[in-house]
C-alpha cells in the first residue's frame, strides 16, 4: 500500500496536470466563438465589457441590410460551385493517379498539389493575368474557377490517400464477380471513399467560403462575405458582424451533423 | 473426362529479363482438384491470375471448356477466385457479400437469397447472414470467401493461397474440409500454395513450379517417390542429398560411389557409368541400424545433432566421408522407454536401394 502511494500520487498529478491542459486548449479553441456569441445579443453598440443588456436588434439590422445578404448569397453560390466543379475534376483525377502508371505520374501528382502549396496572392495574381489575356469578365464565375483551382490539391490528396488504403484485391473481386468496371466502381469502390469524398468537399467549401486572397483578385464587382466583412472593417467590428458570425457557426456545427450522417457506416 | 483449362506455351514477360511465367503448357480435367507449388516468386500466382483474367498473357492461349478466354476480362470469365486477402466488400454484410455475384448475374431476388442461402449452409455460416464480414473470425471469414465464389457456380474455382492467413490448427482442419467441398460440389479447383503439405493432403495432381516453368507434375505420392530433379526432391519434403559418381549396372541395380561409401540404387534408367551425380534419400526412409545388424547400403558416421519434435526424432549424422544426413524414426513409445541416441556416439545407417534418387549433375541444392 504504502509503496504504491508516490505512484498513485504522480498519477494523481499527471491526470490533473492533463486535464488542466485539456481545459486550456479548449478555453484557448472556444472562448473567442462564447465572445463573438454574446456580443451579438448586447444592447451596446461598443464592445466592452460588461454586457449591458439582452436584445436581438442586430439581427433585426441584418435582415435589413441587403448588402450583407447578397455577400452572404455570393459567398454560399462561390463555395458551392467551386466544390462541385473540384469533386468533378479531383475525383478522377485521383483514381487516375491510383489506377495507372505512367511515365511522370509522381510530377504530375505533385504538379496537382502545387495550387495549395502556393500563397493564394501567387494563385490569385496568375489567375487574373490569365483571365485578363484571355479576355475574361472578372465575376463571381472566375472566383469559382480560381478557388476550384486552389482547392483541387485537397480532394486529389484526401481521395487519393483513401484509394491508396483500399486493398486492390476488392476491385478485382468485384470483376470476379461478374462486376464490369463502371459497376464495380458504383458498387465497390465509391461506398468504400464516399467518406473522404464528402469530407473533401466539407473542407473546400469551408475554405473556399472564408477565401480572401484568390477572390480580392479574381472578384469583378460582386462582394463575398468575407470581402464584405473585411470591407467594413475600416469603421470598427459592429455587432452586426458577431451577429453574421453566430449565425455562420450555427450553420457550420449543421453542416457536422449533416457530415456525420453522411459518413457515418450503415448499420444493422 | 474432359479437359476444362487447356494452357498453350502460356508466359508473362514483365520485361525482357524479368520472366513470370515462361512457356508453361497444361491441361486440368473438369472435376480436378490441381495444385500450383512452389517458392514465392516462381510464377505460380501469376499463372493463377492469368487463368483468372486478372493479367494478361504476353504470348500463348487460355481455353476455358473448349472456348479461348485468353483476352476476356475477368467478368466475362466463368472461374471464380478467393483472394488470399479474401477481399470481403466491408461494406455489405455476409449475405450482400454472397449474393453480389448473382445480382451480377441479373437474377431475381428470390433466387439470389435461395441460392445464398445454400452457398451459407454449405460452409455452415447461414447464421452470420446479417454479420458483417470485420465481425467474423479469420476461419469464418475465409469461408465467407468461398461461399462468394462458388454460389455462382463457376466452371474453375480458382484460390491464390487460401489458407496462409490461418493459424496451424485452422489450416489443417480448413484443408480436409476444402478436400471435403472439392468433393461435394464437383467444381475443378486450382490452388496456388507455397505449403508442401497442403499440396499433398488435398490435391488430385501437383504441379511444382520452379522460375516461371513447370518442374513437374504429377500425383503427388509420384512426385514424393519419383522426383524428376534435386529441386523437386527439396521442395516436397526433405531430401538428404550426397555427391556421388556412377558405376556399373546389374539388371536394375546401379552402383554409385558416394564419399566413403558404395551404395547400390533401384533404377527405371541408369546413367551411363563414370557421370558426376547427385545420390539422394529421405531421411524417413533411412534405418538406424543395431550394433552387429548387418544390411545393404550402410552409411557410417557420427550424431551430431537430435532434435525431438514429438512425433519423432531427427537425427543429424555426420557421415565419414564429411557429409551431414538426417535420419528420422518415429516415436511409438513414450520418449521415456526408447533409448537417445547420444551426441558423438557413432551410429550405422541402411537405405534401401529402392530408396535411392539418383539425379545427374552435381546440383545439391
Amino acid at each position: 500500500m504504502t509503496k504504491n502511494t508516490p505512484s498513485l500520487m504522480a498519477r494523481y498529478g499527471a491526470d490533473t496536470a492533463f486535464m488542466t491542459f485539456v481545459a486550456a486548449l479548449m478555453a484557448f479553441l472556444y472562448i473567442p466563438i462564447w465572445v463573438l456569441i454574446a456580443f451579438s445579443f448586447n444592447d451596446s453598440r461598443s464592445l466592452t465589457w460588461p454586457l449591458s443588456g439582452f436584445t436581438l436588434d442586430w439581427y433585426r439590422k441584418l435582415a435589413e441590410n441587403t448588402d450583407l445578404q447578397a455577400a452572404i448569397g455570393n459567398s454560399f453560390y462561390v463555395a458551392s460551385l467551386a466544390t462541385l466543379l473540384t469533386l468533378c475534376v479531383g475525383v478522377p483525377a485521383a483514381m487516375v493517379l491510383h489506377r495507372f502508371d505512367f511515365p511522370g505520374k509522381s510530377v504530375f501528382r505533385r504538379l496537382i498539389l502545387l495550387p495549395i502549396t502556393l500563397p493564394g496572392i501567387v494563385t490569385g495574381i496568375s489567375m487574373l493575368n490569365m483571365f485578363r489575356l484571355m479576355g475574361f469578365q472578372l465575376s463571381l464565375e472566375t472566383v469559382v474557377l480560381g478557388h476550384a483551382t486552389a482547392l483541387l490539391g485537397v480532394v486529389v490528396t484526401q481521395v487519393y490517400a483513401r484509394l491508396q488504403r483500399l486493398p486492390k484485391s476488392l476491385q478485382e473481386a468485384a470483376y470476379d464477380l461478374g462486376a464490369t468496371p463502371w459497376r464495380s466502381f458504383v458498387d465497390v469502390t465509391l461506398p468504400n471513399i464516399r467518406s473522404a469524398i464528402v469530407g473533401a468537399g466539407l473542407l473546400s467549401f469551408v475554405l473556399s467560403f472564408d477565401e480572401i486572397p484568390v477572390t480580392f483578385f479574381l472578384t469583378g464587382r460582386d462582394n463575398t462575405l468575407p470581402m464584405y466583412i473585411y470591407s467594413t472593417m475600416r469603421r470598427g467590428v459592429t455587432p452586426e458582424i458577431n451577429a453574421v458570425g453566430t449565425i455562420i457557426v450555427l450553420l457550420s456545427l449543421l453542416l457536422i451533423v449533416v457530415a456525420v450522417i453522411a459518413t457515418r457506416e450503415r448499420r444493422k | 473426362m474432359a479437359a476444362i483449362i487447356e494452357l498453350e506455351n502460356l508466359s508473362k514477360h514483365y520485361s525482357p529479363t524479368i520472366i513470370g511465367v515462361d512457356d508453361v503448357s497444361l491441361t486440368v480435367e473438369d472435376g480436378e482438384f490441381v495444385t500450383l507449388l512452389g517458392p514465392s516468386g516462381c510464377g505460380k500466382s501469376t499463372l493463377l491470375r492469368m487463368i483468372g483474367g486478372f493479367e494478361a498473357p504476353t504470348h500463348g492461349s487460355i481455353r476455358l471448356a473448349g472456348k479461348d478466354v485468353t483476352w476476356d476480362p475477368p467478368y466475362k470469365r466463368e472461374v471464380n477466385m478467393v483472394f488470399q486477402d479474401y477481399a470481403l466488400f466491408p461494406h455489405m454484410s455476409v449475405g450482400e457479400n454472397v449474393g453480389y455475384g448473382l445480382k451480377t448475374l441479373r437474377l431475381s431476388k428470390g433466387e439470389i437469397a435461395t441460392r445464398v442461402k445454400d452457398a451459407l449452409s454449405l460452409v455452415g455460416l447461414y447464421d452470420k447472414v446479417n454479420q458483417r464480414p470485420q465481425q467474423l473470425s479469420g476461419g469464418q471469414r475465409q469461408r465467407i470467401a468461398l461461399a462468394r465464389a462458388i454460389v455462382r457456380r463457376p466452371k474453375v474455382l480458382l484460390l491464390d493461397e487460401p489458407l496462409s492467413a490461418l493459424d496451424a490448427k485452422l489450416r489443417e482442419q480448413m484443408q480436409i474440409e476444402l478436400k471435403h467441398l472439392h468433393e461435394k460440389v464437383g467444381i475443378t479447383f486450382i490452388m496456388v500454395t507455397h505449403d508442401q503439405t497442403e499440396a499433398l493432403v488435398m490435391s488430385d495432381r501437383v504441379v511444382v513450379m520452379e522460375s516461371g516453368r513447370i518442374a513437374q507434375e504429377g500425383r503427388p505420392q509420384d512426385l514424393y517417390d519419383h522426383p524428376a530433379s534435386p529441386y523437386v526432391a527439396n521442395f516436397i519434403g526433405t531430401t538428404n542429398f550426397l555427391p556421388g559418381t556412377s558405376g556399373a549396372t546389374q539388371g536394375r541395380l546401379t552402383h554409385v560411389e558416394a564419399p566413403g561409401t558404395t551404395l547400390r540404387a533401384e533404377l527405371d534408367a541408369a546413367p551411363p557409368p563414370g557421370r558426376e551425380i547427385t545420390i539422394g534419400f529421405r531421411p524417413e526412409k533411412v534405418r538406424v541400424l543395431a550394433e552387429t545388424e548387418s544390411a545393404e547400403n550402410t552409411l557410417s558416421g557420427r550424431v551430431a545433432e537430435v532434435i525431438y519434435y514429438g512425433l519423432g526424432l531427427r537425427v543429424a549424422v555426420e557421415l565419414e566421408g564429411g557429409a551431414r544426413v538426417f535420419a528420422d524414426s518415429l516415436l511409438p513409445d513414450r520418449l521415456a522407454q526408447s533409448v537417445l541416441p547420444q551426441i558423438g556416439q557413432s551410429m550405422r545407417l541402411a537405405v534401401a536401394p529402392h530408396n535411392v534418387f539418383v539425379f545427374e549433375g552435381r546440383v545439391a541444392p
